[in-house]
């Protein structure tokens, strides 16, 4: 019997992946509605004055969107272990790690990339500077990734579980902290008016080496909680 | 077999394992006792006053050797977890899962201590800066790893899972290491050095060395009384672990 190659088996996912989330596309919009929504609490909570938010704004952009991935990583795997497919997937003949990078890009295209479109209005409603906002992009374009490749590898361990939200941040917020600290960094730096390219360096290292190294130990990680 | 081949395999029997640590584990206390008495009368009474901090700096004989057992816990943590993913050591598993408290507790100490001394020293009790924040995190990941443990159900399964997890988060060992180095922010460099004459005089040296091999002492006897423990209830049906509670021996 044969299984096909690998390429095809990878198409197959991302094509059923895709289906799956426009079949229910009014749940892709809820990440970027919470996000609104944080945002949106800042200046409740410490008054609209124009130079305070601007102050913070980058800030709390990034919080916000970490927050929203946060909460949607949980749907990465919670689907496909209740129908059984995600027992299939790591049974395939396929390399499990190439399967998984494979549904790591549908989430990351699906729940990340509208957060990024969204980011120039949520800077815009803190009133971030001009100058800024090509920075906090790119930060964002090399941090999101990243969050989404450390958060699957976490989740992963996580996935059996019925209650997993708080546990899913009490292990994903700390390997969060240094993204943030060097996506921040870039945009502080940008406010100030330093040179921006090293922190952005940082963030594109480390997403090289999690684009190698997420995926095994997303693999490495489903193995144990499946077994 | 080589002899010292044959008594490392047979240590990873549980019930050779829990004999051996019980024959062990007063040794291991009562060292861990006189060196924390002698460590601490060394460091509280005998060493001289510091000239700027005079006896405020007292603290850092609880400190100093809480923040290197917790990067050391941490390590030997991840390494035992390394060895139960790669060649499934029961005790392995189980060592791992029982040094993860001993880890917290540790890096809470030094947290707690810190931010005592930071308070008249410094003037706040914390601060940002890349050494307390690193700790911090350090602390959380301990906690991670004890709260993925504790919420599987299968025994086994959990070990291995926050084993992973403790493998993960090495990552921010050299970074808790090298903070003082690579951002010069408030917390001072290291003045006690492996390599190399040390900043400090000998005589508030001493009791900081004790107090550091007391603190081992400790880890390793809290260890295999925790680790016995927990064999006992992984094994519960095993006839070894029956017998233990039917006689009720302590060895």
């Amino acid at each position: 019997m044969s299984y096909g190659s690998s390429a095809s088996a990878c198409r197959a996912l991302l094509v059923r992946d895709f289906s799956l989330v426009w079949r229910r596309r009014g749940d892709a919009l809820n990440p970027v509605l919470f996000a609104v929504m944080v945002v949106m609490l800042f200046p409740f909570a410490l008054g609209p004055e124009a130079a305070v938010l601007a102050r913070i704004s980058a800030g709390t952009v990034l919080v916000a969107l970490l927050l929203a991935g946060l909460l949607s990583l949980d749907a990465l795997f919670r689907s496909d272990l209740e129908d059984g497919s995600l027992e299939q997937l790591v049974l395939s003949p396929h390399p499990l790690p190439l399967l998984l990078a494979c549904k790591i890009l549908v989430h990351w295209l699906t729940t990340a990339l509208p957060l990024i479109v969204a980011a120039p209005v949520l800077g815009e409603l803190l009133y971030l500077p001009r100058d800024v906002l090509p920075v906090l992009m790119a930060a964002l374009a090399l941090s999101t990734p990243l969050l989404s490749l450390i958060g699957a590898v976490c989740v992963a361990l996580t996935v059996g579980m019925r209650r997993s939200g708080m546990l899913l941040a009490l292990l994903v917020l700390p390997l969060y902290v240094p993204v943030l600290i060097f996506a921040a960094g870039a945009c502080n730096a940008a406010q100030q008016g330093l040179p921006v390219l090293a922190p952005l360096l940082w963030l594109g290292a480390a997403l090289a080496l999690a684009l190698v190294l997420a995926p095994l130990a997303c693999a490495a990680a489903l193995r144990i909680s499946l077994s | 077999m080589n002899p010292l081949l044959l008594w490392f395999h047979k240590l990873g029997s549980p019930p050779y394992f829990y004999r051996f640590a019980g024959r062990l584990l007063p040794w291991l206390w009562g060292l861990a006792l006189i060196g924390l008495v002698a460590g601490l009368y060394g460091g509280l009474v005998l060493a001289p006053a510091d000239y700027q901090q005079s006896d405020a700096f007292r603290i850092i004989y609880v400190h100093v050797p809480s923040a290197w057992m917790s990067m050391f816990i941490y390590a030997f943590m991840a390494a035992n977890g390394f060895v139960a993913l790669v060649w499934r050591i029961k005790l392995s598993e189980t060592l791992a899962m029982a040094a993860a408290p001993i880890g917290a507790a540790f890096t809470a100490i030094c947290l707690a201590t810190g931010s005592i001394w930071g308070k008249p020293m410094w003037g706040t009790w914390w601060t940002w800066d890349a050494r307390l924040t690193s700790e911090l995190v350090l602390l959380f990941l301990y906690l991670g790893v004890i709260g993925l443990y504790h919420a599987i159900e299968d025994r086994r399964q959990a070990s291995r899972a926050a084993a992973f997890l403790a493998l993960i988060g090495i990552v921010n060992l050299p970074i808790v290491h090298f903070s003082v180095k690579w951002w010069n922010t408030l917390h001072q460099g290291s003045t006690v050095k492996l390599f190399g004459p040390s900043l400090i005089d000998g005589r508030m040296l001493w009791p900081l060395l004790i107090m550091a091999l007391a603190t081992k002492f400790l880890f390793a006897a809290s260890l295999l009384s925790r680790a016995r423990v927990d064999l006992l209830e992984l094994e519960a049906g095993k006839d070894w672990a029956r017998q233990v509670a039917l006689s009720g021996e302590r060895a």
